[in-house]
């Protein structure tokens, strides 16, 4: 069921946003309004540029043409503080990506530390909770690839919510898992969303999407088809690409 | 529907015999056995050295014995030049290297072109220039720094291991995964964070053993400096072959300076190839 | 035209790169450009043979053949080539038989770049051996499974998949290697073959341009080396496989 807490104002907006490599065109007039407290699917084969969008939102890499407005900041504005930005929205890759040869505890911790010069001993304390919050309290002092992959995600998570953001995007980060662990991320996603978070998700599970998500956007060759709360998505998709796309996976 | 079992007898497939079942790459005991093999070679040259020689002089062993001394200290100050090169040259090398990974092109065109153009130089070439076009002093105000012959074949030995550390550093550097700059760069780490706390920490293990390797052919290397008129073991050797002139020393003589390198680098290779197997294993 | 250059370039600016202007300079230095060339080419093709030797012989099952092959391999390695090219000339050099020149005197059966030659090709013969072994075990398992499924003789299977497919994986370690082979020619210097290097020092002793001239040959072998590269490169894309990286 979609989450029962009020939605906020806008907090992500995107403006005609077009993206290209060189010569292939990744995104075409991409527009997307997300509210506070919303959580959002995107779903779409692969190579319609959901990854790209996701991207763009945090600034990993810069839009050919549009706006993109994240808490009040222009991201495609050059003199962007990309700092302020990062603080504001975290995002967790399918590849994890932990520091390899740090702890679980010093990879959370890392990041306030160093780049927003917080006290270690708060730092530490808060990092200590968000474990416990994912489900990870008893492997503080493990190293990644002492971990599963599903526990290697949850500590990915953590490690973008110590920094406080405002909003969470999170990039097919249960591709790369198999169908247990696959579970126990999704739990942890559905809490966080549950608690208000801001969340945009790019991802294959529709049974998640049926559930959590408040809205499913569907993107295909770098344009977003169509878009609905759940129920209408699943049950009655207007669009005849996303029917189609919609038999393949369902 | 069950199937029926077969009961034409089944093709087993052909085993080829393996292409490089590799020897190469053999246990301990063929390393005994290498070693005992090039100290029998070097026991037969001295032991035909000491038939050949003329009877009322000294023998082949002893006159070995009275110069083996003089030439291991050579073979020290080889061994001496060797370490003071590498750490100069890692020093700078890790600079280059890092350079040539900056995005800005200030930084990143000029690391890439010295290190192309050391790398491809001779290191013999270098060392000539180094020991002709270095001043013999520096003045810097009232203090005068005296670059003797030896500190001259230091900085000229060290322009190339300068150069291949900073190949190895940019390799390094390139072999670690673009997600973990990507995930730095989310929690807005700088780029100087990144890659001192983040990505060089990873690298080195990797570098290790290219880095061992270079160190091994940086130690082979300084025999050069006997060709620029410096002394060291190769010089000894060849002094003392000319006192004795006795051409049939010649053999176990070189032998034994060759032995003297073989006993420090082989260590050292096996050490690198072990290194490697475990890096490669942890992945 | 260059030469009037040259000259006025000393005459103005003291900057002496006789080389250009002087007959005998020039015809010194290309001489030595020859002599270094030769024995790259030479080295560089005896160091293959060499390594393919030394790999077969070592994928052999003659045991007697491996451990040669590895006291070689480990012995070139570990050692000084400089020691290793003294040793050539001067002692088994010295030990050879003497032949009649022709003119009375007596002249080394082979001379001084022949040895040079011969040491090198040796030295990077035995880096070969490593990096075609390499090469060889890292075509994967699967693949002469496959082949070995098919029928193939190890014969066949040698040489129409693994050798195609290792070379192409070893080509930059080879290339690598080539390089630093004709880097390693300047030591000839040391047993006074007339190559580059020597006429370089031969021209800069006498003209005293030592500086002019270290830089000349500094650019003149970055640009020897710069041609092996270029040969390599184009080879290699030659035998490239659309998709295939190893």
């Amino acid at each position: 069921m979609a989450a029962k807490h009020e939605l906020g104002e806008p907090v992500v907006v995107v403006e005609g946003v077009e993206k290209a490599f060189g010569a292939f065109v990744v995104l075409k007039d991409v527009g997307l309004t997300i509210r506070r407290g919303e959580t959002v699917c995107i779903i779409g084969p692969s190579g319609s540029g959901k990854s790209t969008l996701l991207r763009c939102i945090n600034a990993l890499v810069p839009i050919s043409k549009g706006s993109i407005t994240v808490a009040g900041r222009q991201v495609n504005d050059p003199a962007l503080d990309k700092l302020a930005l990062r603080r504001d929205v975290g995002i967790v890759f399918q590849q994890y990506n932990l520091f390899p040869h740090k702890t679980a505890l010093q990879n959370v911790m890392m990041a306030p530390i160093h780049v927003l010069k917080q006290d270690p001993a708060e730092v530490g304390e808060r990092a200590r909770r968000l474990l416990a919050k994912v489900g990870l309290s008893h492997k503080h002092d493990a190293y990644p690839g002492e971990l599963s992959g599903g526990q290697q995600q949850r500590v990915a998570i953590a490690r973008s919510l110590a920094m406080n953001p405002k909003v969470m995007l999170f990039d097919e980060v249960t591709a790369a898992l198999d169908p247990e662990t696959k579970k126990e991320v999704l739990v942890t996603i559905r809490d966080l969303a549950a608690e208000g978070m801001t969340c945009i998700l790019v991802t294959h599970e529709m049974g998640f999407a049926r559930e959590v998500a408040d809205h499913v956007y569907f993107t295909d060759g770098g344009v977003i088809v169509e878009h609905a709360p759940p129920a209408e998505f699943f049950g009655a998709p207007r669009e005849a690409r996303t029917r189609a796309f919609l038999e393949q996976v369902l | 529907m069950k199937l029926a079992a077969t009961d034409l007898p089944v093709l087993k497939p052909f085993r080829a015999t393996p292409i490089a079942p590799s020897g190469l790459a053999a246990p301990m005991i063929l390393s005994a056995g290498l070693v005992a093999g090039v100290a029998i070679l070097f026991a037969a040259s001295l032991a035909v050295a000491q038939a050949t020689g003329p009877a009322p002089r000294d023998g082949a062993v002893t006159i070995l014995l009275r110069w083996a001394p003089l030439i291991f200290q050579g073979f020290l100050f080889n061994l001496l030049i060797s370490v003071l090169s590498m750490a100069l040259g890692t020093a700078v090398g890790v600079l280059f290297g890092i350079g040539q990974v900056s995005p800005s092109a200030i930084m990143r065109k000029p690391s890439w072109a010295a290190t192309q153009f050391f790398r491809n130089a001779p290191w013999l070439v270098l060392l000539f220039y180094a020991m002709f076009l270095l001043p013999f002093e520096v003045r810097l105000g009232p203090v005068t720094i005296a670059f003797p012959a030896w500190v001259k074949a230091i900085i000229g030995l060290a322009l190339p291991v300068a150069a291949n550390v900073s190949e190895i550093v940019r390799g390094g550097i390139r072999s670690i995964p673009s997600g973990q700059w990507e995930s730095a760069e989310a929690l807005a780490f700088t780029r100087r964070q990144t890659m001192w706390m983040i990505i060089l920490p990873q690298a080195v293990k990797r570098m290790l053993p290219p880095w061992m390797n270079l160190y091994a052919i940086l130690t082979m290397a300084t025999t050069l400096i006997s060709v620029v008129g410096i002394q060291d073991g190769l010089t000894i050797t060849r002094a003392a072959l000319v006192a004795e002139s006795r051409p049939e020393l010649m053999l176990p003589m070189y032998l034994m300076l060759l032995l003297m390198f073989f006993a420090y680098c082989y260590p050292i290779a096996r050490l690198t190839m072990a290194l490697e197997r475990r890096f490669n294993v942890k992945g | 035209m260059i030469a009037a250059f040259f000259e006025r370039l000393n005459d103005t600016h003291g900057l002496n790169f006789s080389i250009f202007y002087d007959a005998f300079d020039r015809s010194r230095f290309l001489t030595g450009l020859w002599t270094t060339t030769y024995i790259c080419v030479v080295s560089i093709l005896a160091s293959l043979a060499i390594g393919l030797v030394g790999v077969w012989i070592a994928g052999s099952h003659s045991r007697l053949g491996r451990l040669v092959v590895r006291a070689y391999v480990q012995f070139f390695r570990n050692t000084p080539p400089l020691v290793q090219l003294s040793f050539f000339y001067f002692a088994v050099g010295g030990m050879l038989p003497t032949v009649s020149d022709g003119f009375g005197g007596q002249s080394p059966l082979v001379s001084g770049t022949g040895w040079a030659i011969i040491a090198f090709s040796l030295f990077a013969g035995a880096f070969n051996v490593e990096i075609f072994r390499a090469g060889i075990e890292a075509v994967p398992e699967t693949m002469v499974e496959a082949a070995e499924s098919l029928g193939y003789t190890r014969f066949q299977l040698w040489r129409q998949i693994v050798l195609p497919l290792a070379f192409r994986i070893c080509l930059p370690a080879l290339n690598n290697n080539l390089v630093n082979l004709v880097k390693t020619t300047t030591l000839a210097y040391a047993i006074g073959v007339p190559e580059l290097l020597y006429a370089a020092s031969q021209i800069w002793s006498e003209v005293f341009n030592v500086r002019e001239m270290m830089n000349v040959l500094l650019v003149v072998y970055v640009l020897l080396v710069a041609v092996l590269v270029w040969v390599m490169h184009r080879w290699e894309r030659a035998m490239r496989i659309p998709g295939y990286m190893p």
